[in-house]
């Protein structure tokens, strides 16, 4: 399919470079394709850093998605078309792996999943909660409901499908994966995703906090496994209430 | 002012609060939401001399009625209705006295969809994101009204122009709906057969078609080939073509983000008429100038 779209960004440029396509969107907006995901999050990244500097044209979203990221509502026609002509001369810095500063997620995992995940991994199951903590993971974009993040970094011979049977009622704050996502339920909701655990101490999602949204687009994220005797309720350590989520 | 401003009499089909909606928050897939149509909405503000980002009450088809706690003036858009208060017959498009303890009652559109009621003041809730608008895909901002609960009003605007009146001037809405689209980004996931389709061939909005997208009954399109959209941002007025084929306008309160190809974008000054189609109205695309 993609060969045929036109929109393959194989050898469009060297190292460093956005190897995008930029495809209209509308009268105002623009479709940024990139050839991976690191190089969707790294061109993401280089142009909130341009917005912050204020030399990016003035545009009213800036929405990542897996392999894109669109660029919608510029104050003109023009505006898009001439940001469309220089995007893919930009020198793209990669993105940095590190670890530091990540957000810290404590969960416990209890899924309901968490068999079937270890059998699609093909581990025991008191292995899945390892192999999970010890990933970083990325916010590669939101979507789905007002602070759900697709978070990436889970080695691709752990990606799984959806369930074949998606779930009515999925609670707040359970943890899913699929394909190469893992993903924290905001609140509840139909879902069907493979829940591996329960992020009971974590919100994610206040409308009257700033910012309302834990997980942001470009946020890194670390799961922390939480002992079973550690999930009651109240606070996990001592220290003024639970906290929203915890930096070290 | 919050205490003691509109109780719901009647609630309608779908009443809900709407401005100009939160735009700026997709990254966090959060919708933009406000009023479906945002002419109508700012019109009616315009006509009591509120800003244009005052909240006003968006009905669907079936109007609603309020029962005023404080004297209050408002002014009806949108799709042309009955307007009435206190059952004596009132102005549709103008300022409207309403003395405390009337109800004015909105009725059943005549033409059209959705009707705006602004009141002096705006109606006032938590904003969300710095918007009061009732996004029904994520449920941010005050709940749908329900009859017996009771909204606040703002302060009426200290200053209002002396005559600020516009002249509410109403076309019919078009007996078919023509809307213009410009093609992409996804254009290339359809045959050049499906596209042709797309632009010639007639379709109707389905009464499935809700604040979230304007669903459309007629012929599918046909793919160019299998395959699976890897997640993307959708705008406003995106033309997005799920798997079975027959095409989707995403209106206000649409997902941020999705997998189905958008084979093309309804510019947003269209979508207000879009918004005012009943359920079987004959809809064309057409292509969109530059």
């Amino acid at each position: 399919m993609a060969g045929e779209r036109g929109a393959s960004p194989e050898g469009r440029a060297g190292r460093g470079q956005a190897r995008a396509a930029v495809l209209p969107v509308g009268r105002d907006g623009l479709l940024v394709e990139l050839g991976t995901a690191e190089e969707t999050e790294a061109l993401h990244a280089e142009l909130l850093r341009r917005r912050a500097l204020g030399t990016l044209p003035p545009v009213a979203e800036i929405v990542p998605g897996a392999r894109t990221v669109l660029l919608d509502g510029f104050p003109s026609a023009d505006a898009a078309r001439a940001l469309a002509a220089e995007l893919p001369g930009w020198n793209v810095p990669p993105l940095t792996g590190s670890a530091a500063g990540a957000l810290e997620i404590p969960v416990r995992y209890d899924g309901p999943d968490l068999a079937d995940v270890a059998a699609l991994w093909g581990v025991a199951e008191d292995e899945v909660p390892r192999i999970h903590a010890a990933a970083t993971f990325r916010v590669a974009f939101c979507g789905f409901a007002p602070g759900f993040g697709y978070l990436t970094g889970l080695d691709e011979r752990y990606h799984v499908p959806r369930r074949a049977d998606p779930r009515t009622r999925v609670p707040a704050g359970a943890v899913g994966l699929a394909g190469p996502y893992t993903g924290v339920y905001p609140r509840s909701s139909p879902g069907g995703w493979q829940l591996i655990g329960t992020a009971p101490e974590t919100v994610l999602w206040d409308a009257d906090r700033t910012p309302a949204a834990l997980l942001t687009p470009g946020t890194r994220v670390r799961f922390v496994p939480l002992e079973s005797d550690e999930a009651q309720p109240g606070p996990r350590r001592a220290g003024p209430g639970p906290a929203p989520g915890r930096r070290p | 002012m919050r205490a003691g401003g509109l109780q719901t009499a009647r609630a309608g089909v779908l009443t809900t609060v709407q401005d100009l909606g939160r735009a700026g928050y997709a990254h966090l897939g959060v919708p933009r939401s406000g009023a479906l149509d945002a002419g109508a909405h700012r019109l009616a503000n315009r006509l009591l001399g509120n800003p244009e980002t005052a909240a006003t009450l968006e009905t669907t088809l079936t109007g609603c009625a309020v029962r005023a706690l404080r004297p209050t003036v408002a002014a009806v858009t949108g799709a042309p209705c009955p307007v009435r208060v206190d059952g004596r017959p009132a102005a549709w498009g103008q300022p409207v006295h309403v003395p405390a303890g009337a109800v004015l009652d909105v009725g059943a559109a005549t033409h059209g969809v959705r009707s705006y009621l602004a009141f002096d003041g705006g109606v006032d809730a938590d904003p969300v994101l710095g918007s009061r608008a009732t996004d029904l895909l994520s449920g941010l901002g005050p709940a749908p009204l329900r009859e017996g609960g009771v909204l606040g009003l703002g302060a009426p605007p200290a200053h209002r122009p002396a005559g600020c009146c516009d002249a509410a001037a109403w076309t019919a809405p078009p007996r078919e709906l023509l809307l213009p689209v410009v093609l992409g980004p996804r254009h290339d996931w359809f045959t050049s057969g499906g596209l042709r389709t797309l632009l010639t061939c007639g379709y109707r909005v389905s009464a499935a078609s809700n604040r979230i997208g304007l669903r459309l009954e007629g012929p599918a399109l046909e793919r160019a080939g299998e395959g699976e959209l890897a997640s993307e941002g959708m705008p406003l007025g995106a033309v997005q073509v799920p798997p079975e084929g027959r095409p989707v306008i995403f209106l206000a309160d649409h997902p941020t983000t999705g997998g189905y190809p958008v084979v093309g974008v309804v510019p947003a000054e269209a979508l207000d008429v879009a918004a005012q189609a009943p359920p079987g109205t004959p809809v064309r695309f057409t292509p969109a100038g530059a």
